[in-house]
């Protein structure tokens, strides 16, 4: 009886050890925060969408102010071209100018795709700081893509977030989270994103390809591809208006 | 012989009344019973097929797989010609194609903005072309509340009880959103011009009809449907002749590699509907079989105590010579007679009772709340010819298993003993 309540003894003492070895989770999460996050940015993207009878390329380009604002307006392919999305907090509206109406997207609709993507309209909504969203603990170390990672387990502080809890996979010296995981509050897996290309841009480290997995359907997923972003660019305040909607 | 025995059972309402009754009150059950099986088999076969599966449905390979999710990126395409082929080959019956579709109806404010909206199950059909054998099938002009049916391009249906939570009035305008075949955002302005109840709960609930052109071009399908259903021009489903049309239609694509290749599937083997009718008929069996053993029980108790009264009679007719056979037999004969006037009585009732549901139904809304199955509110008996022979079944087998079983005392009985006992 003596003999295993040493050996638990020294299994803890091992474990806190290892441990007290990694960085806090809050403290890399706030790494993460701060390579990614600006006040303002404009980005442009690609979203490759690879479907059962062939893939399809969306275009799209985003006005962002700190993580409550953003407008997107989509460019390509045609039939989609001018559709616009306004998120304003937690409401998003979508313009469509083939019925000039502008509606509001809400309830279950914000779970559906976006465009036919692996993306789901809560996570393009999505973009509080995970610090923010989520308490974090430090489960190890592993190798992802020949880069060394901290592995994190996230656990959402509040009911408002898309994802209950997220597994996630981060750069050691990037501070650029290579893998998530997202899963549901009864631990389904939702969501899969791997980071497939990062670079250096304005003194960041950002991921230029991302490709999402929706865990639900069949498929190979969509690609991500940040083209272009511009950090703290200057927005003027009507692009985040339901008038610019219709302009 | 018979009149003599039918005699004794009028003379005799001891022999006669309480079986009688018994037989009568379990025939009017099996009879209505099976009216009611037939009834709700024939509301569910026939709501199924008008409203999802056909007598026979065509998809691609690929989107029968998924159904229940209604995929129509994996849709059928080059349906017009598929038609053609279909309609020169199998004259005989309806062929007709549809979309179901998912999305959010929207309305629309005074300033184009969001006022209502709510998620929509949508059915495109033919509705609008001359000679369009939808408006028939979905029975529409049944089915409408308020307003009109559509006419041009444009206008919908949407279910009373939507219009009522979306508070739209015929005449007003609603933004379908929904996903094209292509995997996009599909985006389209109705003018819902009439409001439509089908008394089946799932498709009242928040229901979408609109013209198969219209969302063919709201959803980029264009010659692409998710489905073809065929009919029997009688709208009786038949089985054997729709798993035949199946193999043969099945046959002729089986090497085909494609996903997208067109596959038929018979209403029975569609969405586990098989497994249901199955256990319709298992349960309608059931139900006879059990009558027929309850009744037998009830019924060879009577045999017995009308044998301890009758002892001293047939002890007489023993020592008078009759045989013991030819006793048991009109003892048996005796039950078959009131087993057949039983079964007259309680089929007459039982068939007045069916006619009665038959025409009136019972509505069951109010237990149907989140039902997902295609079955109507209303529930309606079936009178078939076999609801005229079906009670004699539980009628005449209960009566002569009964006085069967009942009558093997009389083999007991010893003649050296017949004077002992009459003396007694």
């Amino acid at each position: 009886m003596k003999k295993h309540a040493r050996t638990y003894g020294l299994a803890l003492l091992i474990s806190a050890l290892a441990e007290a070895q990694y960085p806090s989770g809050d403290w890399i999460l706030q790494k993460i925060d701060e390579n990614i996050g600006s006040d303002n940015k404009i980005s442009h993207s690609l979203m490759i969408i690879q479907g059962r009878r062939g893939s399809r390329t969306v275009e799209s380009r985003s006005w962002i102010q700190g993580d409550e604002k953003s407008f997107t307006e989509y460019l390509a392919p045609p039939r989609e071209a001018e559709t616009k999305m306004l998120k304003l907090g937690d409401q998003l509206w979508t313009y469509s100018p083939s019925t000039d109406r502008t509606i509001l997207i809400s309830g279950h609709m914000l779970r559906q795709s976006v465009m036919g993507s692996d993306l789901s309209y809560e996570d393009l909504m999505e973009d509080r700081k995970l610090k923010q969203m989520y308490d974090a603990r430090v489960v190890g170390e592993e190798d992802y893509d020949g880069r060394a990672c901290w592995v994190l387990e996230l656990t959402a502080r509040a009911d408002n977030v898309a994802y209950h809890s997220r597994k996630i996979w981060v750069d050691k010296e990037r501070f650029v989270s290579l893998k998530e995981d997202r899963f549901a509050k009864g631990g389904k897996l939702l969501k899969r994103t791997e980071v497939k290309d990062v670079q250096r841009m304005d003194g960041r480290w950002i991921p230029k390809k991302i490709l999402f997995k929706d865990m639900l359907k069949t498929g190979v997923g969509t690609e991500f591809i940040l083209n272009d972003v511009q950090f703290n660019a200057d927005i003027p305040d009507y692009i985040f208006t339901k008038a610019s909607l219709r302009r | 012989m018979i009149r003599f025995l039918f005699k004794g059972l009028i003379r005799d309402r001891s022999r006669s009344l309480f079986p009688v009754l018994t037989v009568v009150i379990g025939v009017i059950l099996t009879v209505f019973l099976y009216n009611w099986i037939n009834g709700a088999e024939f509301n569910f076969i026939d709501s199924s097929a008008r409203f999802s599966t056909g007598h026979v449905k065509i998809m691609s390979r690929a989107y029968a797989q998924e159904a229940d999710q209604v995929p129509n990126d994996l849709a059928l395409v080059g349906v017009e010609s598929l038609l053609d082929e279909l309609r020169n080959e199998h004259p005989a019956m309806i062929w007709t194609p549809r979309i179901r579709f998912g999305g959010l109806l929207d309305v629309p404010d005074a300033q184009g903005e969001t006022r209502a909206q709510g998620p929509v199950m949508g059915l495109a059909v033919d509705l609008i072309s001359a000679t369009s054998a939808e408006r028939g099938i979905l029975k529409l002009e049944e089915a409408l509340v308020r307003g009109r049916r559509p006419q041009n391009p444009g206008e919908a249906l949407i279910s009373e009880n939507f219009a009522h939570r979306l508070d739209v009035r015929p005449g007003e305008t609603a933004t379908l959103i929904s996903a094209t075949m292509p995997g996009g955002m599909a985006v389209a302005n109705f003018t819902i011009v009439g409001t439509i109840r089908f008394g089946v709960e799932a498709m009242d609930r928040g229901a979408m009809i609109a013209d198969i052109a219209d969302i063919r071009a709201a959803l980029d399908m264009e010659d692409a449907a998710g489905e073809i259903l065929g009919f029997f021009t009688d709208f009786i489903y038949r089985d054997p002749l729709a798993s035949g049309l199946a193999a043969r239609f099945n046959a002729v694509y089986r090497d085909e590699p494609d996903e997208f290749a067109p596959i038929m599937d018979t209403l029975s083997s569609q969405s586990g509907m098989g497994d249901i009718l199955a256990m319709m008929k298992m349960f309608s069996g059931l139900v006879l079989a059990i009558f027929v053993g309850v009744m037998s029980i009830v019924l060879w108790n009577a045999g017995l105590m009308g044998s301890l009264r009758r002892y001293g009679e047939i002890g007489v007719r023993l020592a008078m010579g009759e045989t013991k056979t030819h006793i048991y037999g009109s003892l048996i004969l005796e039950a078959l007679m009131i087993g057949a006037l039983g079964s007259v009585i309680g089929t007459a009732v039982g068939l007045a009772a069916s006619y009665y549901l038959q025409a009136h139904g019972l509505d069951i809304g109010f237990m149907m709340k989140n039902a997902s199955l295609l079955i109507s509110n209303v529930f309606r008996a079936k009178v078939s010819p076999a609801s005229y022979v079906v009670g004699f079944i539980p009628g005449l087998a209960a009566t002569f298993l009964g006085s069967a079983i009942s009558g093997l005392g009389i083999y007991r009985r010893k003649t050296s003993q017949l004077l002992k006992e009459l003396e007694a």
